[in-house]
């Protein structure tokens, strides 16, 4: 596209101009926020409530005595700093996020709406069963649509997140390696693993056994049967994996699982790539978690929540935790005791207050009734279409080193491309900023060297999987070429330039402290 | 489909440039006996965003929100009155899609906010530091006494009668894998003697203030006894608006705190999401579970923030890191920054006092209802009541007379025999006259 520059006094944003500082520190749209405790101060709120008194009698002594040392601001100080700190995000909703198994794709805000609905989001956890039956009945709606989907007969609701979840299958392996009268503290997870499995693994009291990788990007499933034995518990396996790929040989290595007297655990994190199409129930899977906030689309949030329920096979099931959530003549009842299980039942414990997190269940069942189960198999197919578009269409400039054969939903390169340029993943990744995109994941899964893994998901157009290649392959090119001028300090044009986070670590600064002296005056 | 931007035409390009005859050639390392067709899910085909919202609107109209009715529901989850602008600003798409701030140059939105949160928590709680948020309540508890096993190398955990049921219940979960759980007597409106229990195996113990049954403990005494013992204090709030008029637990000696943040910017959602906030000594920094957010610089020298400290962490440390947690409750804890912000020391501060007033107010009008007994002498906006009949039972049928009446203590301790006619009651800023008139009046009719 060329620009027409009639009438133009001058060539725009030219770098002299850029580097001329301003005298308020912002840069036109570009506006920076203090700290709320640096414009706050005593005598303003920003919510109007009456000034009771209030009596010493019944708090005990324990009336707080000190003020807490909370800033004071007006609303519209309020709103002003939030908005300005919100710019300084880069987020899906503004352009292609393609960070690798994290699975950024579009929220719709119909979602947001039905999640805010008064019947569900102002509905108290313990109010009387009476009062619940609706949001009874839409959990076990999102139930069946997650068992069908998976074709597992059971899934526990109440993990609040996926690691959350994977604590929760890998608890009720435990449950019921125990009540075989058996003792296993082994649990094999491959070296592509999410970080996650591992920390899990030992969270819930198991030792972590290493399983490797084959050069073609699987798990190798020979050494995998070499380490069964009867002190192994379970294997934990992502399928598709981290490096994109489907683990062909994952009913070979189910049935060898079974025989050994252990369970298969399968991270769930990939889902979106074989929703619709292929149920891991067929695969032999005795549990797995599924992020809602991946495959269903519930928003990030910059962190959470999220939302981790769990299938289980028939060898699983009666070790879900409390609660149950069970039908009888009068509706859905909520099962929170132990004296109360229906036959058969042998809960491991609870995860959670509660049960569960309800406002993502919302917005899943909301996505998935949008999407109905062709929508949902449509949705995996155009991940993975569009992960093999980019693959495709980038692996002559970079390098893809699973790259013979098809991905599935996330495209793999690694920094055999960049090699004698001097520019690492990194430099790669800060340069995509700079470009207005938000980088790939980088240096994960651990089984390449300088990973860049990239998940398109189903929401772009071809448009716009068009450009982010031309993007890509401009900035390959001249890294291969050693034109460094991109990379070298990259970002540029981001809020910050790149952060030290070394000093960050070296003498952690946590937390907002007032100065210790007063400022002298000048 | 209104969210799959490709057309059937975009579709045959790419597999043309992809080499691919057709889409089932992309997934060929499926092994073909676990390829179903569409017919296997017996599922409803894809909707409207019309059709969508009747379905589900319906569901929630089967529901009774608290704002709906006189509502007292309490037990670790409150209802309070959330300012417009706290849902305005979180559902603003830069903080609503984007992910954990990995790319700290174009995340530092969401990393002030994280570092802003840490500060508001540690000055709430009275702590030096505190993490960028963990699931809830329950589940920060949780990973309270593993840090303080950790910590002590030390396994017996000792929780107060008074913590709620479901943090109990969560902690054996998991904290029974790497020690040993104990429960103290459940003791209705009075302190048990938990310093009695504490021995030398003991790595924490866990005391819930104002606990389950609303009463204010004093967390001094127990302090004392329990470094004497060379333990620690888990101090445990559900109630995060108490903080604003009660001593903070840093300031009667807790040494780490894990409090429920749902209170301060989150609906009640049925149980969740909501906000764990995790406060502990500085000098336990490194035993943290969770992300951290740290002020440093960028290369031109401006401030910046950045997540930190990460060695502690799964996606570093992986079998050995401090915790299994990846995302946290982001969203949620933006939402209690924000409100906390909106109130500020003045407004928080009213706020709290404002609560105590309405649930004093409350507690001395259903004090007055024959068959009636308070029983807790101190307490912030939560209080219990002995019935003179089983309250499980008196609960639905003040339901049926349009009131939520509170949560029965049965349902949390169902094998606790003094549970059984006690009756939970929380009273908050929401709650207007009319409100404890209507309650007043149906509980009186339903104990006659």
């Amino acid at each position: 596209m060329s620009m027409n520059n009639q009438g133009r006094p001058s060539q725009p944003g030219s770098a002299q101009d850029n580097e001329l500082p301003t005298i308020s520190g912002d840069r036109g749209l570009d506006l920076e926020a203090r700290l709320i405790f640096e414009i706050g101060r005593g005598g303003v709120t920003g919510v109007d409530l009456p000034d009771v008194k209030v009596a010493e009698a019944r708090l005990g002594g324990l009336r707080r005595k000190d003020a807490i040392g909370l800033p004071g601001l007006s609303e519209p100080e309020v709103i002003r700093h939030y908005v300005r700190l919100s710019r300084q995000n880069y987020a899906i909703d503004a352009g292609l996020y393609p960070l690798g198994s994290c699975t950024m794709k579009h929220n719709p805000r119909l979602n947001e709406k039905m999640a805010r609905l008064p019947g569900f989001g102002d509905l108290h956890p313990l109010a009387p069963r009476a009062a619940t039956q609706g949001a009874l009945t839409l959990i076990s709606e999102l139930m069946t649509w997650l068992t069908t989907l998976t074709g597992m007969p059971a899934v526990a609701m109440s993990p609040k997140a996926g690691a959350h979840g994977e604590l929760c299958g890998l608890l009720a392996i435990r449950a019921a390696v125990a009540a075989r009268g058996e003792k296993r503290d082994r649990i094999l997870v491959p070296e592509s693993a999410h970080g996650t499995n591992p920390a899990t693994a030992a969270f819930a009291g198991f030792t972590v056994d290493e399983v490797p990788a084959k050069p073609d990007g699987r798990v190798d499933a020979a050494a995998l049967k070499a380490k069964l034995g009867p002190d192994v518990a379970a294997i934990m396996l992502t399928n598709p994996n981290t490096c994109g790929l489907f683990e062909g040989e994952v009913i070979g290595i189910a049935k060898a699982v079974h025989a050994a007297g252990a369970y298969f655990y399968c991270d769930g994190a990939n889902f979106n790539a074989i929703a619709g199409r292929v149920r891991p129930g067929d695969l032999g899977i005795d549990a797995m978690h599924i992020n809602l906030h991946k495959t269903f689309s519930t928003p990030h949030g910059g962190g959470g929540p999220g939302a981790g329920p769990v299938v289980l096979s028939d060898r699983l099931a009666a070790y879900a935790p409390l609660p149950l959530l069970v039908s009888d003549a009068n509706g859905f009842r909520l099962i929170e005791d132990r004296d109360e299980l229906p036959k058969g039942a042998k809960p491991f414990g609870r995860m959670c207050a509660f049960h569960g997190q309800m406002g993502m269940f919302v917005r899943a069942l909301s996505y998935m009734l949008s999407h109905g189960r062709d929508g949902v198999r449509q949705a995996s197919e155009d991940a993975v279409l569009s992960a093999n578009y980019i693959l495709a269409s980038l692996k002559d400039v970079m390098s893809a080193p699973f790259g013979d054969g098809p991905c599935m939903h996330e495209a793999l390169f690694d920094d055999t491309f960049l090699e004698g340029s001097g520019i690492t993943t990194l430099d790669f990744a800060k340069a995509m900023i700079d470009e207005g995109y938000h980088p790939m994941t980088m240096y994960f899964p651990l089984v390449v060297h300088g990973a860049m893994l990239i998940e398109p998901t189903e929401s772009e157009s071809k448009e716009s999987l068009d450009r982010f290649i031309a993007v890509l392959r401009g900035l390959a090119e001249e890294a291969k070429a050693g034109k460094r001028k991109r990379f070298d300090g990259a970002p540029r044009y981001a809020p910050r330039r790149r952060l030290d986070e070394t000093a960050a670590a070296r003498k952690p600064v946590l937390r907002w402290k007032p100065d210790p002296l007063p400022q002298a005056a000048e | 489909m209104r969210y799959l931007p490709l057309t059937p035409d975009d579709r045959r390009a790419m597999l043309a440039r992809i080499g691919a005859p057709d889409i089932d050639a992309l997934f060929r390392d499926v092994p073909p006996e676990a390829v179903v067709p569409l017919s296997a899910f017996d599922l409803p085909e894809t909707q409207g965003e019309l059709e969508v919202d009747r379905a589900l609107s319906k569901l929630a109209a089967r529901n009774i929100a608290a704002g709906s009715v006189p509502s007292f529901c309490g037990a670790g989850a409150y209802k309070h009155h959330v300012p417009s602008a706290v849902d305005h600003l979180i559902q603003r798409s830069e903080f609503l899609t984007a992910y954990t701030p990995y790319q700290p140059e174009i995340a530092q939105g969401t990393l002030q906010v994280l570092f802003e949160f840490q500060t508001q928590v540690a000055l709430l709680t009275g702590m030096e530091s505190a993490n960028a948020s963990l699931y809830d309540g329950s589940t920060a508890t949780a990973e309270a006494v593993l840090m303080a096993q950790r910590l002590t190398r030390r396994g017996k955990a000792i929780l107060s009668g008074g913590l709620h049921p479901h943090y109990a219940e969560t902690v054996e979960t998991v904290a029974s894998l790497s020690g040993e759980v104990a429960r103290a007597a459940v003791m209705p409106g009075s302190a048990e003697d938990i310093a009695a229990l504490i021995d030398g195996d003991t790595a924490c113990v866990v005391v819930q203030s104002p606990d389950v049954f609303g009463l204010i403990r004093n967390l001094r005494p127990i302090a004392e006894a329990a470094h004497a013992k060379g333990a620690l204090l888990i101090a445990v709030v559900t109630e995060a608006v108490s903080l604003g008029l009660l001593e903070s637990p840093g300031a009667q000696g807790a040494d780490i705190v894990a409090c429920e943040g749902q209170s301060i910017g989150n609906g009640l959602n049925f149980g969740g999401p909501y906000v764990g906030l995790f406060a502990a000594r500085e000098k336990f920094l490194r035993q943290m579970p969770g992300r951290l957010c740290g002020e440093t610089v960028d290369a031109a020298g401006k401030r910046g923030f950045v997540l930190t400290l990460s060695t502690r962490e799964q996606h570093i440390r992986r079998e050995k890191a401090t915790s299994n947690v990846c995302t946290n409750s982001g969203l949620c804890a933006l939402a209690f920054a924000i409100h906390l912000s909106l109130l500020g020391e003045e407004g928080l501060t009213r706020l709290a006092r404002l609560n105590h007033a309405r649930a004093s107010a409350l507690a001395d009008r259903l004090a007055r209802v024959p068959g009636v007994e308070l029983m807790t002498p101190a307490f912030f906006n939560e209080f219990t009541l002995k019935l003179s009949k089983p309250a499980a039972p008196v609960v639905d049928a003040l339901a049926v007379r349009g009131v939520l009446g509170g949560v029965p203590a049965s349902r949390l301790m169902p094998h606790e025999a003094v549970a059984k006619n006690l009756l939970i009651v929380a009273a908050t800023e929401t709650n207007t006259d009319e409100d404890f008139a209507a309650f007043e009046t149906a509980l009186a009719e339903v104990l006659t």
